[in-house]
């Protein structure tokens, strides 16, 4: 098991390594002059040396990869262009709405998933079965920023139940939640039936059902604890994309967190932020995709050994 | 009959073999969710081209005397906050929201099998080089690699078809290699190769056509993705300019509206929701047509 994890980790070195060069050259990339674009028109040309020497823009490109790279590792990425505050203190507050609202959408989309997944691959042909596959594909194809204005529109301006933007009390996370967890739900809800309606066929099911077991524990200790690797790799790769899924609904709800910074950013030209938030989000992709890998190596033993 | 005492069955005789069109027709038109996604598909892309000519109203004109009203007789789906028609906007803005997807994914599509084939055929460097970049560009998720890409870029629309095609790419050319890999042990390719035929033969005429099955199936489900990740990008202002008629931008400027006027924002969405369930459904019939395990 130790090498296997061993293994997995040090293969996402050289990936984490490579995203955060790619990251690193997207000022490079931009066009135009990236000194020109932090100090405007107007500057004069002594100022543009000035802080193209400041800004290392003089050394070679791999002596800048190497600068920025020990700058990740200090906790120093620059300083924002539009508010002159360090890019970490920039993004540090907007962590914890995001992060809430992931936690958020993936405890709901994970248990009504895997529940409309149980109950249709149960009742595979019903009519429930046929409305659990629709809420599920209907969930996958509606888009998330129109789904958060028609539930805002719905519960917020026509009910006056939930408040319609930002975050504070409890009640404001449900509806952004809501429309966050959305795909996942449905994607969920497709991988459990189908791994349930394979489960469900198989040897061990039906000499569970012969051994007398009611069929509540037939169904979730011995079809589901088998689908449960796949439900946790589905989710676990949800998650990753999820943060990044943050930038729709942030921007829908008006919520001050990483994904609506983001998109702020780019309108505002701030690029020492977006190249941060970039390669926050790249890197927590690659990480919780690593985490998945390794779970599902504790959770399946043929994956470890082979 | 006395062939038949003797043995030999003369070909009046024979049951008919049926063409495998013929029988892939049949068997699709059984799958009623993706027949009717189907027609509705090509409904979107005839309004897709002739949209500006047939709806009852000009997409760009304001009428000042007819703002943010509701769905009416006159204003089917309603008007918007210049009074434009919101359904003749809507059915203009097809040829960008839904023909910006199609070009992103065509592009993405080619591109990606080019690379799978070669990297399945060849191996070797072409293929760590291939699947590396493939892993390198799955590090980002889909919607953020779209951003990025559009933030080095600027926006616009055929910037958009750059950005939707760049994510389109690592998944279908893992696809094309992991479908190549398994062609390319089958007996018909072994027989080609010992007929003396050369590579790009064997590899276009022998193993794209066992390819192309998935690639499809593929292409069908990635469009619903691309109108969706097409519309968010035009939502967040990437995207077309404000002033055309495109469905995530739309919705964009419909959003001001939700409180006096939310029909604004509510059939934008439906088209966008119905066109890419649609895709989703035509590409699982697709798929299910195409699974020979399938009855």
């Amino acid at each position: 098991m130790a090498r296997y994890c061993v293994k997995r980790i040090l293969s996402a070195i050289p990936l984490l390594l490579v995203v955060s060069f790619l990251v690193f050259m997207y000022i490079h990339m931009l066009p135009g002059d990236p000194v020109r674009l932090q100090l405007g028109m107007q500057a004069t040309q002594d100022q543009v040396d000035l802080l193209r020497e400041e800004m290392g823009l003089n050394d070679p490109l791999l002596v800048q990869y190497v600068d920025y790279m020990k700058g990740i590792f200090t906790g120093d990425l620059g300083e924002s262009t539009r508010n002159g505050a360090s890019v970490i203190d920039t993004i540090a507050p907007r962590f914890g709405p995001t992060i809430m609202l992931t936690i958020c959408s993936i405890v709901w989309a994970v248990l009504i998933g895997t529940v409309i997944g149980i109950v249709s691959a149960v009742n595979r042909g019903k009519l429930t079965d046929y409305f659990g596959m629709v809420v599920a594909i209907c969930g996958i194809s509606a888009p998330s920023f129109w789904l958060g204005l028609m539930l805002m529109q719905l519960f917020s301006v026509q009910l006056g139940l939930l408040p319609t933007s930002g975050l504070g009390s409890w009640q404001s996370y449900i509806l952004p939640s809501l429309t966050m967890g959305a795909g996942v739900m449905a994607i969920l809800a497709r991988f459990t039936r189908s791994s349930m309606l394979e489960n469900l066929q198989e040897d061990y099911v039906r000499t569970a059902r012969a051994k007398g077991l009611g069929e509540y524990f037939v169904i979730m200790r011995h079809a589901f604890r088998n689908s449960l690797i796949q439900v946790v790799t589905v989710t676990g790769l949800q998650i990753g994309g999820l943060l990044s899924g943050s930038v729709m609904v942030e921007t829908v709800f008006s919520i001050n967190g990483l994904g609506r910074l983001l998109v702020d950013s780019i309108n505002s030209r701030d690029y020492k932020v977006v190249q941060a938030l970039l390669l926050f989000f790249a890197v927590e992709y690659i990480v919780v995709n690593l985490i998945v890998d390794l779970l599902y190596g504790v959770l399946d033993p043929k994956i470890r050994y082979s | 009959m006395a062939d038949m005492e003797n043995g030999v069955i003369s070909p009046e005789e024979l049951p008919k073999a049926q063409s495998r069109t013929k029988a892939f027709i049949k068997k699709f038109l059984k799958r009623k969710a993706a027949v009717i996604s189907l027609v509705f598909i090509l409904f979107i892309l005839f309004m897709g081209i002739f949209a500006p000519y047939i709806v009852p109203y000009d997409a760009a004109t304001p009428d000042y005397t007819a703002l943010l009203q509701g769905p009416s007789p006159e204003h089917w789906w309603g008007t918007d906050e210049f009074g434009r028609d919101v359904f003749s906007r809507l059915m203009v803005g097809t040829r960008l929201s839904v023909f910006t997807a199609l070009a992103a994914v065509t592009i993405g599509t080619v591109i990606g099998a080019v690379l799978g084939l070669l990297a399945g055929y060849y191996g070797g460097i072409i293929e760590s080089v291939v699947m590396r970049g493939a892993d390198i560009l799955f590090a980002f998720p889909d919607i953020l690699l779209a951003i990025a890409v559009v933030a080095i870029i600027g926006p616009g629309v055929i910037n958009v078809v750059i950005a939707v095609a760049v994510f389109t790419v690592p998944s279908v050319a893992r696809l094309a290699r992991s479908a190549t890999l398994t062609e390319k042990e089958a007996l018909y390719v072994e027989v080609a190769r010992s007929l003396g035929c050369r590579d790009r033969r064997i590899l276009w005429v022998h193993i794209f056509p066992g390819a192309v099955q998935s690639l499809i199936v593929n292409f069908t489900m990635r469009i619903g993705t691309a109108i969706l990740a097409a519309a968010s990008l035009s939502f967040l202002g990437f995207g077309a300019n404000v002033t055309e008629p495109e469905w995530g931008s739309m919705l964009s400027q419909g959003r001001n509206y939700l409180v006096t006027a939310p029909h604004i924002v509510l059939f934008p969405g439906v088209l966008i929701f119905l066109t890419v369930l649609a895709f989703n459904l035509l590409g699982d019939g697709l798929r299910d047509t195409l699974d020979p395990k399938i009855k």
